[in-house]
């Protein structure tokens, strides 16, 4: 059994399908980090690989959990966001939360890409 | 339903082929890929090289966009996909002929046509569009040639969307800043000479109509050295009608009305010493291009009302009063549109699109289309991607319900485009190619030096 080097706190992911996924989430990662990290495999989840240029990590979280999370949205996350489908008023990017300590047990709503492209 | 299954050749493995390696293209065949373990994926495209708007679309100052390719490249290292090169369906091989080597055909071939204005002037010199524009800067072949004169202080670019802002920007970006993207090296040439100053975007209805997103807007905002002009009076009263509109909609015109009239310090410092402007202009359509008898010198427009009681959806309706804007460059970006590849293919003319229903063509067993070929030409890669999945999971779906033949012929279809002399690359080709462009960009401070001739494009590929 290999020492982890880095701390690690258990989130997890629940998709609109009812699929549960618990992942080993290091302290200091981002939560997309944290999805490839544990091999999880979400169709198109972090297209733009972290650079803020997509908004296929979003992810749904419940307020209280929101309000806990120490940094607010930047005005560019925000902006990115606002592309995304299902878009909610807890709504954030993964590849923008960083995994704390605290954050043991969170559980965060991976929202399906629901939207038809085909009615804009 | 029947299944005719051919046990010749591959056996009743379903070979399907995807038309186009755009992301539609790959994020279909990613999905399929996926969902079915035996099933053998063929992509073909038109040019040398993958991944169609990604590499030749997308800005060159947006490199973060592009890493989309990576997943492109894994989805081609699949030992089930193949990526047939080079190849113009319609032209070296019809659809009738794949259809008869596939199990299903799905058509991800985009939206290459243009949108025309179809008013007098169109056709001078230096009337150009944002199509070819960008497929100049990016190194697209056939309009490595474009004749473009940027000697010239005001263009005006007919449209509010985010290709007209990308094309905004490339003309108005510090040429210190683009010379370390992978725009290509002879615009870069071009554009170090370029006079131009001041860039006029345009739009029929108004501020609420706006097609482009924030974080383009937001971009244009901040760019180095120019100072957006926004008229106040077009955004006077905005306030209330923003606050309750949906929040995408909401913080656009949020930040077009605080950079109209209540702009901060930092954005006065920032604009304070810019030598260049861009300028949004409304409520006007192009009615005539005006010229010197050989080349554009302005746009004579027609002033539009706006009517109806749903702000974010009033229609335009044209007054008869006019107003001209001096100019040396118009850009048209009003759209793109797909054309018909094959004559039996039911198709939307008044849309440009393909006619289907979710992806399942009209009455073509079998064949089916994602991306801009079916929903039109709009929106960003994540819509692409969405509906590049949808269509994976119904053709998925159509060929577990039995609804498909199983079909594995693909060896002919190959066959055929060999007897025709038709030189196909493979995705092991292009890693030649992108190894070259790569070392050339890095030799000259780019991440990659494109190469837009398809002869040497070619060459490299069967060296
Ligand atoms: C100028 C511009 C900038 C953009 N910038 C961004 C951006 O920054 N971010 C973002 O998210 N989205 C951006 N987009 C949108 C994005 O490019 C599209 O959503 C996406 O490319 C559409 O994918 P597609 O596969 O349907 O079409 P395409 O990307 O056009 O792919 C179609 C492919 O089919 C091939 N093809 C065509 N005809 C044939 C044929 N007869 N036989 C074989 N192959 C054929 C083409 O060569 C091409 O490779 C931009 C679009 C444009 C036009
Ligand atoms: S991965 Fe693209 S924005 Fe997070």
């Amino acid at each position: 059994v290999s020492t982890r080097a880095k701390e690690t706190v258990s989130i997890q992911f629940v998709c609109d399908d009812g699929t549960k996924y618990t992942t080993n989430a290091k302290v200091g990662d981002n939560l997309l980090d944290v999805v490839i990290e544990n091999d999880i495999d979400l169709d198109g989840f972090g297209a733009c690989e972290g650079t803020l240029a997509c908004s296929t990590c979003h992810l749904i979280l419940e307020q209280s959990d929101y309000d806990k999370l120490p940094q607010e949205p930047t005005d560019e996350e925000l902006d990115m966001l606002d592309l995304a489908y299902g878009l909610t008023d807890t709504s954030r990017l993964g590849c923008q939360i960083i995994v704390s300590k605290d954050m043991d047990g969170l559980v965060v709503r991976v929202p399906d890409g629901v939207a038809d492209a085909r009615e804009p | 339903k029947h299944t005719v299954r051919n046990y010749s050749g591959s056996g009743n493995i379903p070979h399907v082929c995807v038309v186009g390696s755009g992301p539609a293209g790959f994020y279909t065949a990613q999905q399929l890929l996926k969902g079915n373990n035996k099933i053998h994926v063929d992509i073909y495209e038109k040019l040398p090289v993958p991944f169609g708007l990604v590499r030749y679309g997308v800005a060159p100052d947006h490199p973060e966009v592009k890493n989309v390719i990576n997943t492109f490249t894994q989805t081609a290292n699949n030992e089930r996909c193949t990526f047939i090169g080079n190849v113009c369906v319609g032209q070296d091989i019809s659809l009738s002929e794949l259809q008869k080597c596939y199990t299903a055909v799905i058509l991800s071939y985009g939206a290459e046509d243009d949108r025309k204005l179809n008013i007098p002037g169109e056709d001078v010199q230096n009337v150009v569009s944002a199509r070819n524009f960008v497929g100049w800067y990016n190194g697209l072949p056939e309009d490595k040639n474009l004749d473009i004169d940027l000697d010239t202080d005001v263009a005006v670019i007919l449209g509010v969307g985010n290709v007209a802002l990308d094309v905004a920007r490339i003309l108005l970006t510090p040429i210190d800043i683009l010379a370390k993207t992978d725009i290509t090296e002879y615009s870069l040439e071009r554009l170090r000479k370029s006079h131009i100053k001041r860039v006029i975007l345009v739009g029929r209805r108004g501020p609420l109509q706006v097609a482009f997103t924030i974080k383009e807007l937001r971009e244009m905002i901040k760019l180095p050295g120019c100072r957006p002009v926004l008229h106040t009076q077009d955004y006077t009263g905005l306030d209330s009608i923003y606050k309750d509109l949906p929040r995408p909609r909401k913080r656009l015109t949020e930040l077009m009305y605080k950079t109209a009239i209540t702009p901060t310090e930092t954005d006065y410092k920032l604009w304070n010493n810019a030598t260049k402007e861009w300028e949004l202009r409304f409520r006007l359509s192009p009615l005539e291009i005006l010229h010197d008898g050989v080349k554009a010198s302005g746009v004579k427009f027609g002033v539009n009302r706006l009517e109806g009681s749903d702000m974010v959806n009033q229609k335009c309706v044209l007054t008869d009063e006019t107003e001209s804007v001096p100019c040396g460059l118009v850009l048209r970006s009003i759209g793109y549109r797909s054309h018909q590849i094959d004559s039996s293919l039911p198709f939307d003319v008044k849309n440009g699109v393909i006619d289907n229903t979710r992806g399942r063509v009209k009455d073509m067993k079998g064949i089916y289309c994602s991306g801009w070929v079916g929903t039109g030409p709009v929106g960003v890669i994540l819509g692409t991607m969405t509906d590049g999945f949808d269509v994976g999971k119904t053709v998925l779906k159509d060929l577990d319900t039995g609804l498909l033949d199983t079909i594995s012929n693909r060896e002919d279809a190959l066959q055929l485009l060999q007897r025709r002399g038709v030189k196909t690359v493979s995705f092991k080709d292009w890693n030649k190619i992108d190894m070259i462009e790569t070392t050339d960009g890095e030799n000259i401070g780019k991440p990659r030096e494109k190469i837009a001739d398809i002869d040497k494009l070619l060459n490299i590929a069967h060296a």
